[in-house]
């Protein structure tokens, strides 16, 4: 080939790359995004049943409720509109507690989020980044209380 | 005293910045001689900014609480290393760290590099200086990290437990000297289009460069990817978590330049594409300290509420992007395309290499940045996580390790030999593996299926370029090129082998019960408290067996006083074939704890993997830096300018 189209070659091979990565991300993202939803957007019934998506709020006090197997746990999460109930079988991570906030990952299954994972941070100063919102309102909350 | 004498060094380094950059404008303007001064400017900055990071753990190591970050974030009941290892877990001290890299790094290149011309020398040690001075900029106004509480606190905050463990002292360094260590190609790219000397030199020059960050970046990621795995307590290795993408994107626009680098050195070729990925890599460092050091992740509206630190960062990106890529823009037309080569060539399969690194690197990046874009748009928030990016970039990744395995065996510039003969061998070992796995798991999903079968491929393609050849003769990059491409190999094998056949279990069971997993049975004997520094812990105590012999295991859940935390220590035991993983959990009013075992076989592969790359990485660094000093011509002696 010589150099000159050699050089097409490649910068045509680079924007077709380019094009491909943007349509296939685009792609994924249309299918894969698991949106985020608060317990009033569950009661107004924006969120789909059965698909992927995250559910944050405050952990109910006095909503946790061990069920018999030992491994399952119940409990609800408040927006301070409505309130989402969620069941979780597996280890409850440490910083999950009453009163405090949570991210969970699953689904919708008839009215009660059936939750993989409970988020836990993972650095120093990091937060799921959908929680900032709801910690900050709780913080200022808490020091209305006071 | 201390404090002040480091927060002295960084005010020094930074006006020693100014003087290295003022000189390279001289020295490219006129024909004045200043090499010698910027050399010596570069090293004294080095020094001085290596001062400033030795006061700063000097400040933490005697918990000097008259500090404000060693207030936020330390304790004097921590355990020592823990201490010193503070410094850097946090917003300042870690960019402390990566302008002391940044600039240790400027300095060990103006000492060592021998193969660039002088003028480009200076034109990239003015660009690195710029860079430095930017971060010297953000250190000083929006993060200084000898800020001093007047009075001193009687003791600390503490340090989130999570990162009071050995992978904090190890993993953070390693991953900056990776990051930070692309700035040098990133300077050595801009001084060369600078000087209008792109050239097969230049790549030479740069390789090791990008070779030495490659190799720590590889270390940090592989480093940080077990860190995650046993700390968490989750059983998984990689979350797809924006930090973690942070390391990643450099990374895979690193994987990119390393290839391109030696089109470049060996056929002068692909000179625009390879500046573009120079200045991309130091870009996606840059993006990634901005996602993970500006509170962005936290929130969008947490940045905008604190917008002094995010918008320093960004407005640095910018200029710093913008104006490498404006250059680059400029300078594009004039570069001239080296040798010609034909379809069917090495040059074709890295140019293939590339084009695939660079499409993974976009839907990673795209993939990281949506939720941020989303959310700043039109307010609605989302996350894209493990489904989009296995499924986007997944199959991609496993095409591109198939070419892995092809791409060695073709020859520059035309290739006339048939390829696919050598190929037989392995492509039989891949169907093999194919069949196997269809018959004892058909129920296997179709990732893990066909990582299997790419593995046994690529482990046997890998080591072709080797055959028929002496290997006392064979060069040591030749040597580290198969090693980093068996690598790859063995950690899909581990990736594969871990989504397919790990098996786990999850129950409440009282001490004297016994729970299987996999090929175990895994005794409860006891839960008893012990304590350590400043923890105190419950630990159970696991009696695990399989046939013959007895492993004790001793997973725990730890709570921290400063700040008053939990953590599940999980209790890993490792064996050729595969690790059980413990982790135990709450109690039951009735006496039962919860235990969670996992029993993962081949799991290690994946990290004996990424050490297998970086030591691939390490002979080819070793093979080039020893060739030169072999007598390959010094290019600044005159007749070769």
């Amino acid at each position: 080939m010589k150099p000159k189209n050699q050089r097409l070659a490649l910068v045509a091979a680079a924007v077709v790359a380019l094009f491909c990565a943007i349509l296939l991300a685009m792609w994924g993202l249309r299918n894969q995004a698991s949106y985020f939803y608060t317990p009033a957007d569950i009661a107004a019934g924006k969120a789909e049943q059965g698909k992927a998506m995250r559910l944050g709020g405050m952990v109910e006090r006095g909503s946790v409720q061990r069920q018999p197997d030992g491994v399952t746990i119940r409990f609800t999460v408040t927006d301070g509109k409505a309130r989402t109930p969620v069941v979780y079988r597996g280890i409850i991570p440490d910083l999950f507690r009453e009163g405090s906030g949570a991210v969970a990952e699953g689904r919708l299954d008839r009215g009660v989020f059936v939750a993989d994972t409970i988020l836990a941070k993972h650095d120093e100063r990091y937060m799921p980044p959908e929680l900032g919102n709801l910690a900050a309102e709780h913080r200022a909350g808490k020091t209305v209380e006071k | 005293m201390i404090a002040e004498t480091g927060l002295a060094a960084l005010w020094l380094a930074a006006g020693l910045a100014l003087l290295q950059l003022i000189l390279m404008v001289l020295a490219l303007r006129s024909q004045l001689d200043v090499r010698s001064t910027v050399r010596a400017v570069a090293v004294v900055q080095g020094v001085l900014t290596l001062i400033a990071f030795a006061m700063l753990l000097l400040v933490f190591a005697r918990s000097d609480m008259s500090v404000a970050l060693v207030f936020e974030n330390s304790h004097s009941a921590k355990p020592f290393v823990y201490k010193v290892a503070g410094a850097w877990g946090n917003h300042e001290g870690s960019m402390l760290l990566w302008v002391t890299v940044l600039s240790v790094a400027g300095a060990f290149f103006a000492l060592l590099s021998r193969r660039t011309t002088e003028r480009t020398l200076i034109a990239a040690l003015g660009a690195q200086a710029t860079l430095a001075l930017g971060f010297y900029a953000f250190l000083l106004v929006a993060s200084n990290p000898f800020a001093r509480l007047f009075p001193a606190p009687p003791d600390g905050q503490g340090l989130n437990p999570l990162l009071q463990d050995p992978g904090l002292a190890f993993h953070p360094p390693t991953l900056y000297v990776g990051y930070v260590g692309l700035s040098i190609a990133f300077s050595l790219a801009v001084g060369a289009l600078l000087t209008n000397e792109v050239d097969a030199r230049l790549a030479r020059a740069m390789r090791p460069w990008v070779l030495a960050a490659w190799i720590f970046l590889t270390l940090g990621i592989t480093a940080g990817s077990y860190w995650a795995y046993y700390e968490l307590g989750w059983g998984g290795y990689w979350f797809w978590d924006p930090v973690e993408n942070a390391s990643l994107m450099p990374w895979l626009a690193a994987t990119a330049l390393l290839h391109s680098i030696n089109v470049l050195a060996a056929r002068g070729a692909l000179k625009a594409w390879t500046m573009m990925l120079a200045v991309i890599a130091f870009s996606m460092s840059m993006v990634g300290t901005f996602l993970v050091r500006s509170g962005i992740l936290t929130s969008v509206h947490a940045f905008a509420i604190d917008p002094e630190r995010g918008t320093f960062l960004l407005a640095l990106l910018a200029i710093y992007v913008g104006a490498a890529f404006t250059l680059f823009a400029a300078r594009a037309a004039t570069l001239k395309e080296g040798a010609p080569f034909e379809l069917v060539s090495r040059e074709t399969g890295l140019v293939i290499n590339n084009l695939l690194l660079s499409v993974i690197l976009g839907i990673v990046f795209l993939g990281t940045l949506y939720p941020l874009l989303v959310e700043a748009v039109s307010g609605e928030k989302l996350s894209v996580g493990a489904p989009y990016f296995n499924a986007v970039a997944g199959p991609l990744a496993l095409i591109l390790a198939v070419l892995v395995g092809i791409g060695p065996l073709l020859s520059w510039r035309r290739e006339r030999r048939p390829v696919w003969n050598r190929l037989t061998v392995p492509a039989l070992l891949g169907v093999t593996a194919l069949a196997i796995t269809i018959i004892l798991a058909p129920g296997m999903t179709i990732l893990p299926r066909l990582g299997l079968t790419v593995a046994a491929f690529l482990a046997s393609a890998s080591v072709l370029p080797l055959i028929g050849r002496n290997p006392v003769r064979t060069p040591l990059a030749t040597w580290g090129m198969v090693l980093a491409h068996l690598g790859i190999a063995v950690a899909l094998a581990g990736m594969g082998m871990n989504g397919a056949f790990t098996s786990e279990r999850l129950a409440v069971i009282k001490p004297g019960e016994k729970l299987m997993v996999g090929p175990w049975t895994v005794l409860l004997k006891d839960v008893t408290p012990t304590a350590g520094k400043n923890w105190t812990a419950l630990e159970a105590d696991l009696r695990a067996s399989r046939g013959s012999g007895v492993e004790i295991l001793k997973p725990e859940t730890r709570y921290f006083s400063d700040p008053p935390t939990e953590t599940n220590e999980a209790a890993i035991e490792t064996f050729w074939n595969g690790q059980l993983y413990t982790v135990v959990g709450k109690p039951d009013p009735f006496g039962g704890w919860q235990l969670r075992l996992w029993w993962k076989p081949f799991v290690t592969l994946i990290w004996a993997g990424g050490a297998l790359i970086a030591l691939g990485g390490a002979l080819a660094l070793l093979g080039r830096v020893w060739r030169r000093r072999r007598g390959e011509p010094d290019w600044r002696k005159k007749g070769y300018a």
